[in-house]
């Protein structure tokens, strides 16, 4: 029943889909903005500020899209959008792209018709223990017969049940819908074990009355890559999608931050140059559809990745999470930019 | 000569003396009312025990250990949660109330642009309060002004693009603002639109009736969140790729049909208590149906069903927070937006944020439920019980 009602909606949605394959990169420079899907609320990906302007890393990365197109990180509008909505609304043309910690799954990528245009965050499910309440324990092997919190309708809660039936433990699940109900129930100790990605793990410890007493245990059980999504049927959209984001990466990876900007311009290595557009005779940027100077701008306004990881989610925010996996390649992560050359 | 009398006569009034001490004032009342037998006396000890172990940490948390300034989480945690609290602290977090209000009243409306909002605020209040005193006059053309023309107004107002003010979409629209004109618009269209109803599903004329019956029945058999996510997931996916139309629009309409089809069985109720005889006598004068309907019947029906239709109306209000689950911020769905900001993010802000915004609800669901009980005892014209 199940699957036939998700192959229905598929099918609704592939249909609704067909005919908006225009040129989304014209729509969006006549509209004069990205319109970009955001989660509705997220602790280090989508949350707003004091002044009610959107944060976050998959904020960033639409902001960075906006300002490789028209040079101004404020040429997007933000529809937040809950979990249950997100692909139709992409599907119907009501976002131009959608950058809200969505995992890419096959099923996604095909039947839905959608394209993922990169991994911004590697994340994965973990468990979070109060230690002083389960000493010794140091591993999720341990946790056999443990009352585990976690949100329900998500598919965190099908990963836990498939991690503790493929290792024979027992456990009871302690369910809530709402993300502070659960928060709740595991600060008063209703349970001993927290689940849910370790993003998320990260951004609860910041509402626990004593985080010393709680860790994050090692195991991962999940793959969750997340990253920003489009439609299928515009390849240059997708392009463009992919390649800000690389092109985030790579200037990382050459060391080019708001900071140095303007040094990197005058600088003499070739995959710089290429990068910023300074090189004579380069076709990239036109092949993209894009200006000369795509790169500088997105650096400008946003920064590279590593930028806006450690001021989201890393060290700069009260998150603090460590880069781990999404370190670069070259610092022992599996962040990879393709070169842009 | 005379003898003395030796029976005791009093001659003189005895002067008034108080009642003793166990029969009057505070011990009378204390006596009577809290102890006055074994039963009561163990109530009232309980009743007290649950007072003074609940009033005092509440009073504590939310005032005397409150934390009202500051700029970021660390004024709201201890020192063990990365903040600068003294060990074992407990106390509101007013400091990301006031530092999120003007984004809990309108959400990210744009900060330049939200005199715009304010002002459709000030209009409304002040269209609204001489409709609601009975003193005032011109009832008629108060009400025009703020069913038919405020509207109208607001919706450039708050929305622009026209006459030089900016356009503001309503995704940046949010927080209370939201909340009042779902609130607003669903009770300013189900009123009415009820009445209709309601007409309609007592009318003789088949065809209409039918149609009232379905239209009632579909709606009240569909829970408000089944009506909301139908507009906001699937609607788009049966009009054509490119025409989105407005998600609140789609909200508002949601609400304002959801809503009429209550006020509809509210108002009928208030119909069927009305005795054949006032149908007949109104008959017997010659009125037509619309000279009896609006003189004769609905003015009782409805003074009748007060209390539903307030019901109805509160209830609509607080219903007005599921619009949460469609991705819009209303004044619960802004307070619960900010707890994802990492910046505030601590143990004690989102039972802040609630207790906030339920406050905010309770104000205005108290507020409508005694102009209500106003109402009615002003129209309690000879049914005095």
């Amino acid at each position: 029943m199940k699957k036939l009602i998700t192959a229905l909606l598929g099918s609704a949605v592939a249909i609704a889909a067909a005919p908006a394959s225009a040129a989304t990169l014209d729509d969006v420079k006549s509209k004069g903005y990205v319109q970009c899907g955001v989660s509705t609320g997220l602790a280090g990906f989508s949350a707003p500020d004091d002044s009610g302007d959107w944060t976050g890393l998959d904020v960033d990365y639409c902001r960075a899209v906006a300002a490789a197109i028209f040079d101004d990180p404020d040429a997007v509008r933000f529809t937040a959008l809950t979990a249950k909505e997100r692909f139709t609304a992409l599907q119907s043309g009501e976002v131009d792209i959608l950058s809200r910690n969505t995992t890419w799954t096959i099923s996604r990528d095909t039947a839905l018709g959608l394209n993922f245009a990169g991994v911004t965050y590697y994340d994965g499910q973990g468990f979070m223990i109060n230690a002083k309440k389960l000493q010794g324990i140091n591993s999720a092997l341990q946790l056999s017969g443990a009352a585990v919190c976690v949100q329900s309708g998500t598919t965190t809660e099908l990963n836990l049940a498939d991690y503790f039936k493929a290792n024979n433990m027992e456990y009871n699940p302690v369910v809530f819908e709402k993300l502070e109900e659960v928060n709740a129930a595991y600060d008063s100790g209703r349970c001993d074990v927290y689940t849910t990605d370790q993003s998320g793990l990260y951004a609860i410890r910041l509402t626990l009355a004593n985080p010393d007493d709680h860790v994050v245990l090692p195991e991962i059980i999940s793959k969750e890559p997340l990253g920003p999504v489009v439609r299928h049927g515009d390849d240059q959209w997708f392009d463009i999608a992919k390649w800000v984001y690389f092109a985030m990466l790579n200037a990382e990876e050459y060391g080019i931050t708001q900071d140095n900007l303007d040094e990197m311009l005058k600088s003499d290595n070739p995959n710089i140059s290429r990068m910023l557009g300074t090189e004579e005779g380069s076709k990239l940027a036109a092949d993209l559809g894009l200006e000369e100077d795509w790169v500088v701008r997105i650096i400008r306004h946003v920064g590279n990745y590593g930028e806006i990881f450690e001021r989201n989610v890393g060290a700069e925010s009260p998150l603090k999470i460590n880069r781990g996996i999404n370190a670069l390649w070259t610092k022992g992560g599996i962040q990879y930019g393709p070169p842009i050359r | 000569m005379q003898e003395h009398d030796l029976s005791f006569v009093r001659a003189q009034m005895v002067a008034e003396q108080a009642p003793p001490l166990r029969e009057r004032g505070l011990v009378r009342w204390l006596r009577k009312n809290l102890f006055a037998n074994i039963t009561d006396t163990i109530f009232t000890l309980i009743g007290l025990f649950i007072i003074f172990s609940i009033v005092p940490p509440v009073l504590n948390w939310a005032f005397f250990n409150a934390q009202w300034f500051g700029t970021d989480r660390t004024f709201c945690a201890t020192v063990v949660q990365g903040g600068m609290q003294p060990e074992g602290w407990s106390g509101a977090c007013w400091a990301f109330v006031r530092a999120k209000f003007l984004q809990f009243m309108v959400g990210r409306y744009p900060v330049d642009e939200r005199w715009r909002v304010y002002l459709t605020g000030l209009i409304f209040v002040a269209l609204l309060v001489p409709m609601l005193m009975p003193r005032v006059p011109r009832k008629g053309l108060n009400a025009i002004l703020l069913f038919l023309v405020f509207p109208i107004v607001g919706f450039f107002l708050l929305s622009g693009g026209y006459f030089g003010l900016r356009e503001v979409p309503t995704p940046l629209w949010g927080g209370l603002t939201v909340t009042l004109v779902l609130a607003y618009v669903g009770i300013a269209v189900s009123l009415p639109f009820g009445i209709v109803l309601a007409l309609g599903r007592r009318s003789q004329m088949p065809v209409v009736k039918l149609i009232c019956i379905i239209f009632i029945e579909t709606m009240r058999g569909v829970p408000l969140i089944t009506i909301l996510f139908m507009a906001s997931v699937m609607l788009p996916l049966f009009l054509p790729p490119g025409t989105t139309f407005d998600k609140l629009l789609r909200a508002l309409i949601g609400v304002a049909l959801f809503a009429s089809a209550y006020m509809a069985e509210v108002i009928r109720g208030g119909l069927q208590a009305i005795p054949k005889g006032q149908y007949e006598g109104a008959d017997a004068l010659g009125l037509s149906y619309w000279q009896k309907t609006n003189l004769i019947v609905l003015p009782q029906a409805i003074k009748l069903v007060i209390p539903g239709i307030v019901n109805t109306f509160i209830g609509l209000f607080k219903d007005t927070s599921l619009v949460y689950i469609i991705g819009m911020f209303d004044l619960l769905g802004a307070v619960r937006l900010n707890f994802a900001d990492a910046n505030w993010a601590s143990a004690q802000t989102p039972i802040t944020g609630l207790v906030f915004a339920g406050f905010i609800f309770w104000l205005f669901c108290f507020g409508m439920s005694r102009y209500s009980i106003f109402m009615e005892r002003r129209l309690d014209t000879g049914h005095k019980r």
